[in-house]
């Protein structure tokens, strides 16, 4: 009797042991199955994919304009000046001010604030070397010669380019002449403090046109060259993989497994709608997610944006044409061929990356929009020409979001 | 009596006015997109037939946001050389309203009835036409290439 009890017994937990198996074999199978749903796209998609994916970004483009754009001294030296408070009427702004690296080189203001309150939203600085124009106008053409921009804006900064020339013949003389040579005499007969002609004080301009033609070079080109030490810091903010990178990394190797964990159904539906439908990657493309050019995408706004920023540029006296950049003049290639045509870019605006973006609130060039999902039923409802996308249901704009939160991961910079 | 009269010129002015107001219409007939593989030649005799044109991109693949340069190569129909002609070109998204991002031209005359066009950027992927005007022995005429950029 035993025995056959032992044997029926040994039969039914076989029996039960393989039921489970098969379960949860046929559980796997649909779990691949799945997998492979959520995450199927062709050949040619996935080509698209890594063109967005950061391991698609090229080596740092050059900046003809800036002889000392990869200078190892340049970029710590620059990294000083960036945090530097004395480069400001108070005493109390720096670049790091409103650029802080902690929230992706932004102040998390709808509209800055340094000396006073700026009509502009603060831009991330992520990627920026790889940019033509700089400025949601776009009314500088390199970075050193954004750099010197905020330092006499008296909004910002409220410096001036004379005191800058104290500042580095007072503090910085050793630093500096290791990089760029010999600084000329600078006291305040030669450099009168409050002089410039940049900040849009009469008395400032006077005082600067009574200067001798050699001195006011002289102090041009200290600025010019604190621009050129900034530029060489400010390029190296690199964004680093986020999820989204990881997931078409994933992908390329077939491994559906890892790619589901860096991106869920939610995300890569999202992706979907970006690539395709929503028609995002016509402007945010690349990966950083920017044409870097500019486009009216239908804010209600006042400002002219590129319009005016055409003109701004190219009467830059710190352009890639002018005198103190380190250009031949046939290396110019954006200023050559710029696009003068004004009426064409009223109320367009620089095409922002999305790096990081969900991380960084508020969003637009005024900080119209306080959350993504303000920005995304911005633009199911904006008629503007630009925009191809079509009708988009408010499950697409979260599915659009749940994408958007996988292009945060984090920067590099030199510490 | 003269008022109603002046009353209707004015009308009639206006309604004048409106009518050569360049009103936009999406829906005309040169805003539809070619889908035919030969809209997207390389090579097309001009609208007038009066030359043969051809380009070739540096890089080969055009790409979005990049400055690239173009040759263009302009010959009779026949297939001679067009040595001296004066070029002029516009690029343009026609669904979208807008041009290239920059103002390219021709730069150099190889003087083989061939032409370097610098300073091209196409700023978005989609559809895109590029216009080329041509003007040489005496006559003008147009060629029109299309562009599917992804
Ligand atoms: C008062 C806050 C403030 C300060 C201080 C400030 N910025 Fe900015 N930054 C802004 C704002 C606002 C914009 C956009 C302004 C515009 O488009 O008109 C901007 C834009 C930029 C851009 C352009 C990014 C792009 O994608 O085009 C760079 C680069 C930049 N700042 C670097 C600097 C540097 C370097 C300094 C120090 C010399 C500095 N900023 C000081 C607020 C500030
Ligand atoms: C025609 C080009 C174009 C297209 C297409 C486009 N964008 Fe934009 N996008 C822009 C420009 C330009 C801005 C900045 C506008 C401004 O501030 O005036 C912007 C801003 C944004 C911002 C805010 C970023 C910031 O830093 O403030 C987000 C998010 C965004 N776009 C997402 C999208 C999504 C999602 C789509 C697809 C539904 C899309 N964009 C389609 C050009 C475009
Ligand atoms: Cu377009």
């Amino acid at each position: 009797m035993f025995p056959f009890r032992a044997f029926a017994f040994g039969i039914l937990l076989a029996a039960g042991v393989m039921l489970v198996m098969f379960c949860l074999s046929a559980e796997a199978a649909t779990a691949e199955k799945n997998l492979k749903e959520i995450h199927a796209w062709s050949g040619e998609e996935i080509s698209l994919l890594r063109s967005l994916s950061l391991f698609s970004l090229p080596a740092l483009p050059k900046d003809p304009s800036n002889a000392y754009a990869d200078n190892p001294r340049a970029i710590e030296l620059g990294k000083k000046f960036f945090f530097d408070k004395r480069f400001s009427a108070n005493g109390k702004v720096s670049c790091g001010t409103c650029h802080m690296p902690e929230v992706n080189f932004t102040d998390k203001l709808p509209l800055a604030m340094g000396m006073g309150q700026t009509t502009r939203r603060t831009m991330p600085l992520t990627g920026n070397a790889y940019n033509a124009w700089f400025f949601w106008d776009g009314r500088k053409d390199s970075l050193w010669s954004q750099a010197i921009g905020p330092i006499e804006s008296s909004v910002e900064h409220g410096f001036t380019r004379s005191m800058c020339a104290h500042l580095i013949a007072d503090k910085y003389k050793k630093e500096y002449e290791e990089i760029f040579g010999k600084l000329p005499r600078i006291n305040n007969k030669s450099c009168p403090p409050k002089a410039s002609p940049g900040t849009g004080n009469p008395a400032a301009l006077k005082a600067w046109n009574a200067m001798k033609p050699e001195d006011r070079d002289n102090v041009n080109r200290i600025y010019a060259n604190i621009g050129k030490a900034i530029a060489a810091f400010v390029a190296q903010i690199l964004p680093r993989p986020a999820p989204f990178d990881l997931y078409v990394d994933a992908l390329t190797k077939n491994d559906l497994e890892a790619a589901d964990k860096f991106m869920n159904r939610d995300a890569v539906d999202g992706l979907r709608l970006f690539t395709g439908k929503a028609k995002c990657t016509s402007c945010h493309m690349g990966p950083l997610f920017t044409n870097s050019s500019f486009h009216n995408i239908g804010l209600a706004t006042t400002d002219k944006g590129r319009a005016e920023g055409i003109d701004k540029v190219l009467a830059d006296e710190f352009n890639c044409l002018g005198i103190y950049s380190d250009a031949k003049p046939d290396e110019c290639l954006e200023l050559r061929f710029i696009d003068t045509n004004r009426a064409k870019y009223v109320g367009a605006f620089k095409t922002p990356s999305l790096r990081n973006v969900a991380d960084r609130p508020p969003y637009m060039h005024a900080g119209q929009f306080k959350t993504l999902s303000e920005v995304l039923v911005f633009y199911q409802r904006s008629a503007s020409r630009e925009l191809e996308h079509n009708e988009l249901t408010n499950t697409e704009l979260l599915k659009i979001e749940a994408f958007l939160k996988t292009l945060t991961g984090p920067l590099s910079f030199p510490k | 009596m003269i008022r109603k009269i002046g009353v209707i010129l004015l009308g009639l002015v206006f309604l004048g006015s409106m009518a050569w107001t360049p009103v936009f219409d999406p829906v005309q007939a040169e805003v539809r997109k070619p889908t035919a593989d030969a809209d997207y030649a390389r090579t097309k005799l001009s609208k007038g037939g009066i030359f043969k044109a051809s380009y070739t991109s540096e890089p080969d693949a055009v790409p979005v946001n990049r400055l690239i340069s173009w040759k263009l190569k302009v010959e009779t129909p026949d297939g001679r050389a067009v040595k001296d002609a004066e070029i002029t070109l516009s690029g343009d998204m026609p669904e979208h309203g807008h041009g290239l991002p920059t103002q390219p031209r021709v730069t150099k005359n190889n003087n083989d009835g061939t032409y370097v066009v610098e300073g091209i950027k196409f700023s978005m992927t989609g559809w895109w036409t590029m216009t080329f005007t041509i003007k040489a022995n005496g006559k003008t005429d147009s060629v029109t290439f299309n562009l599917q950029l992804k």
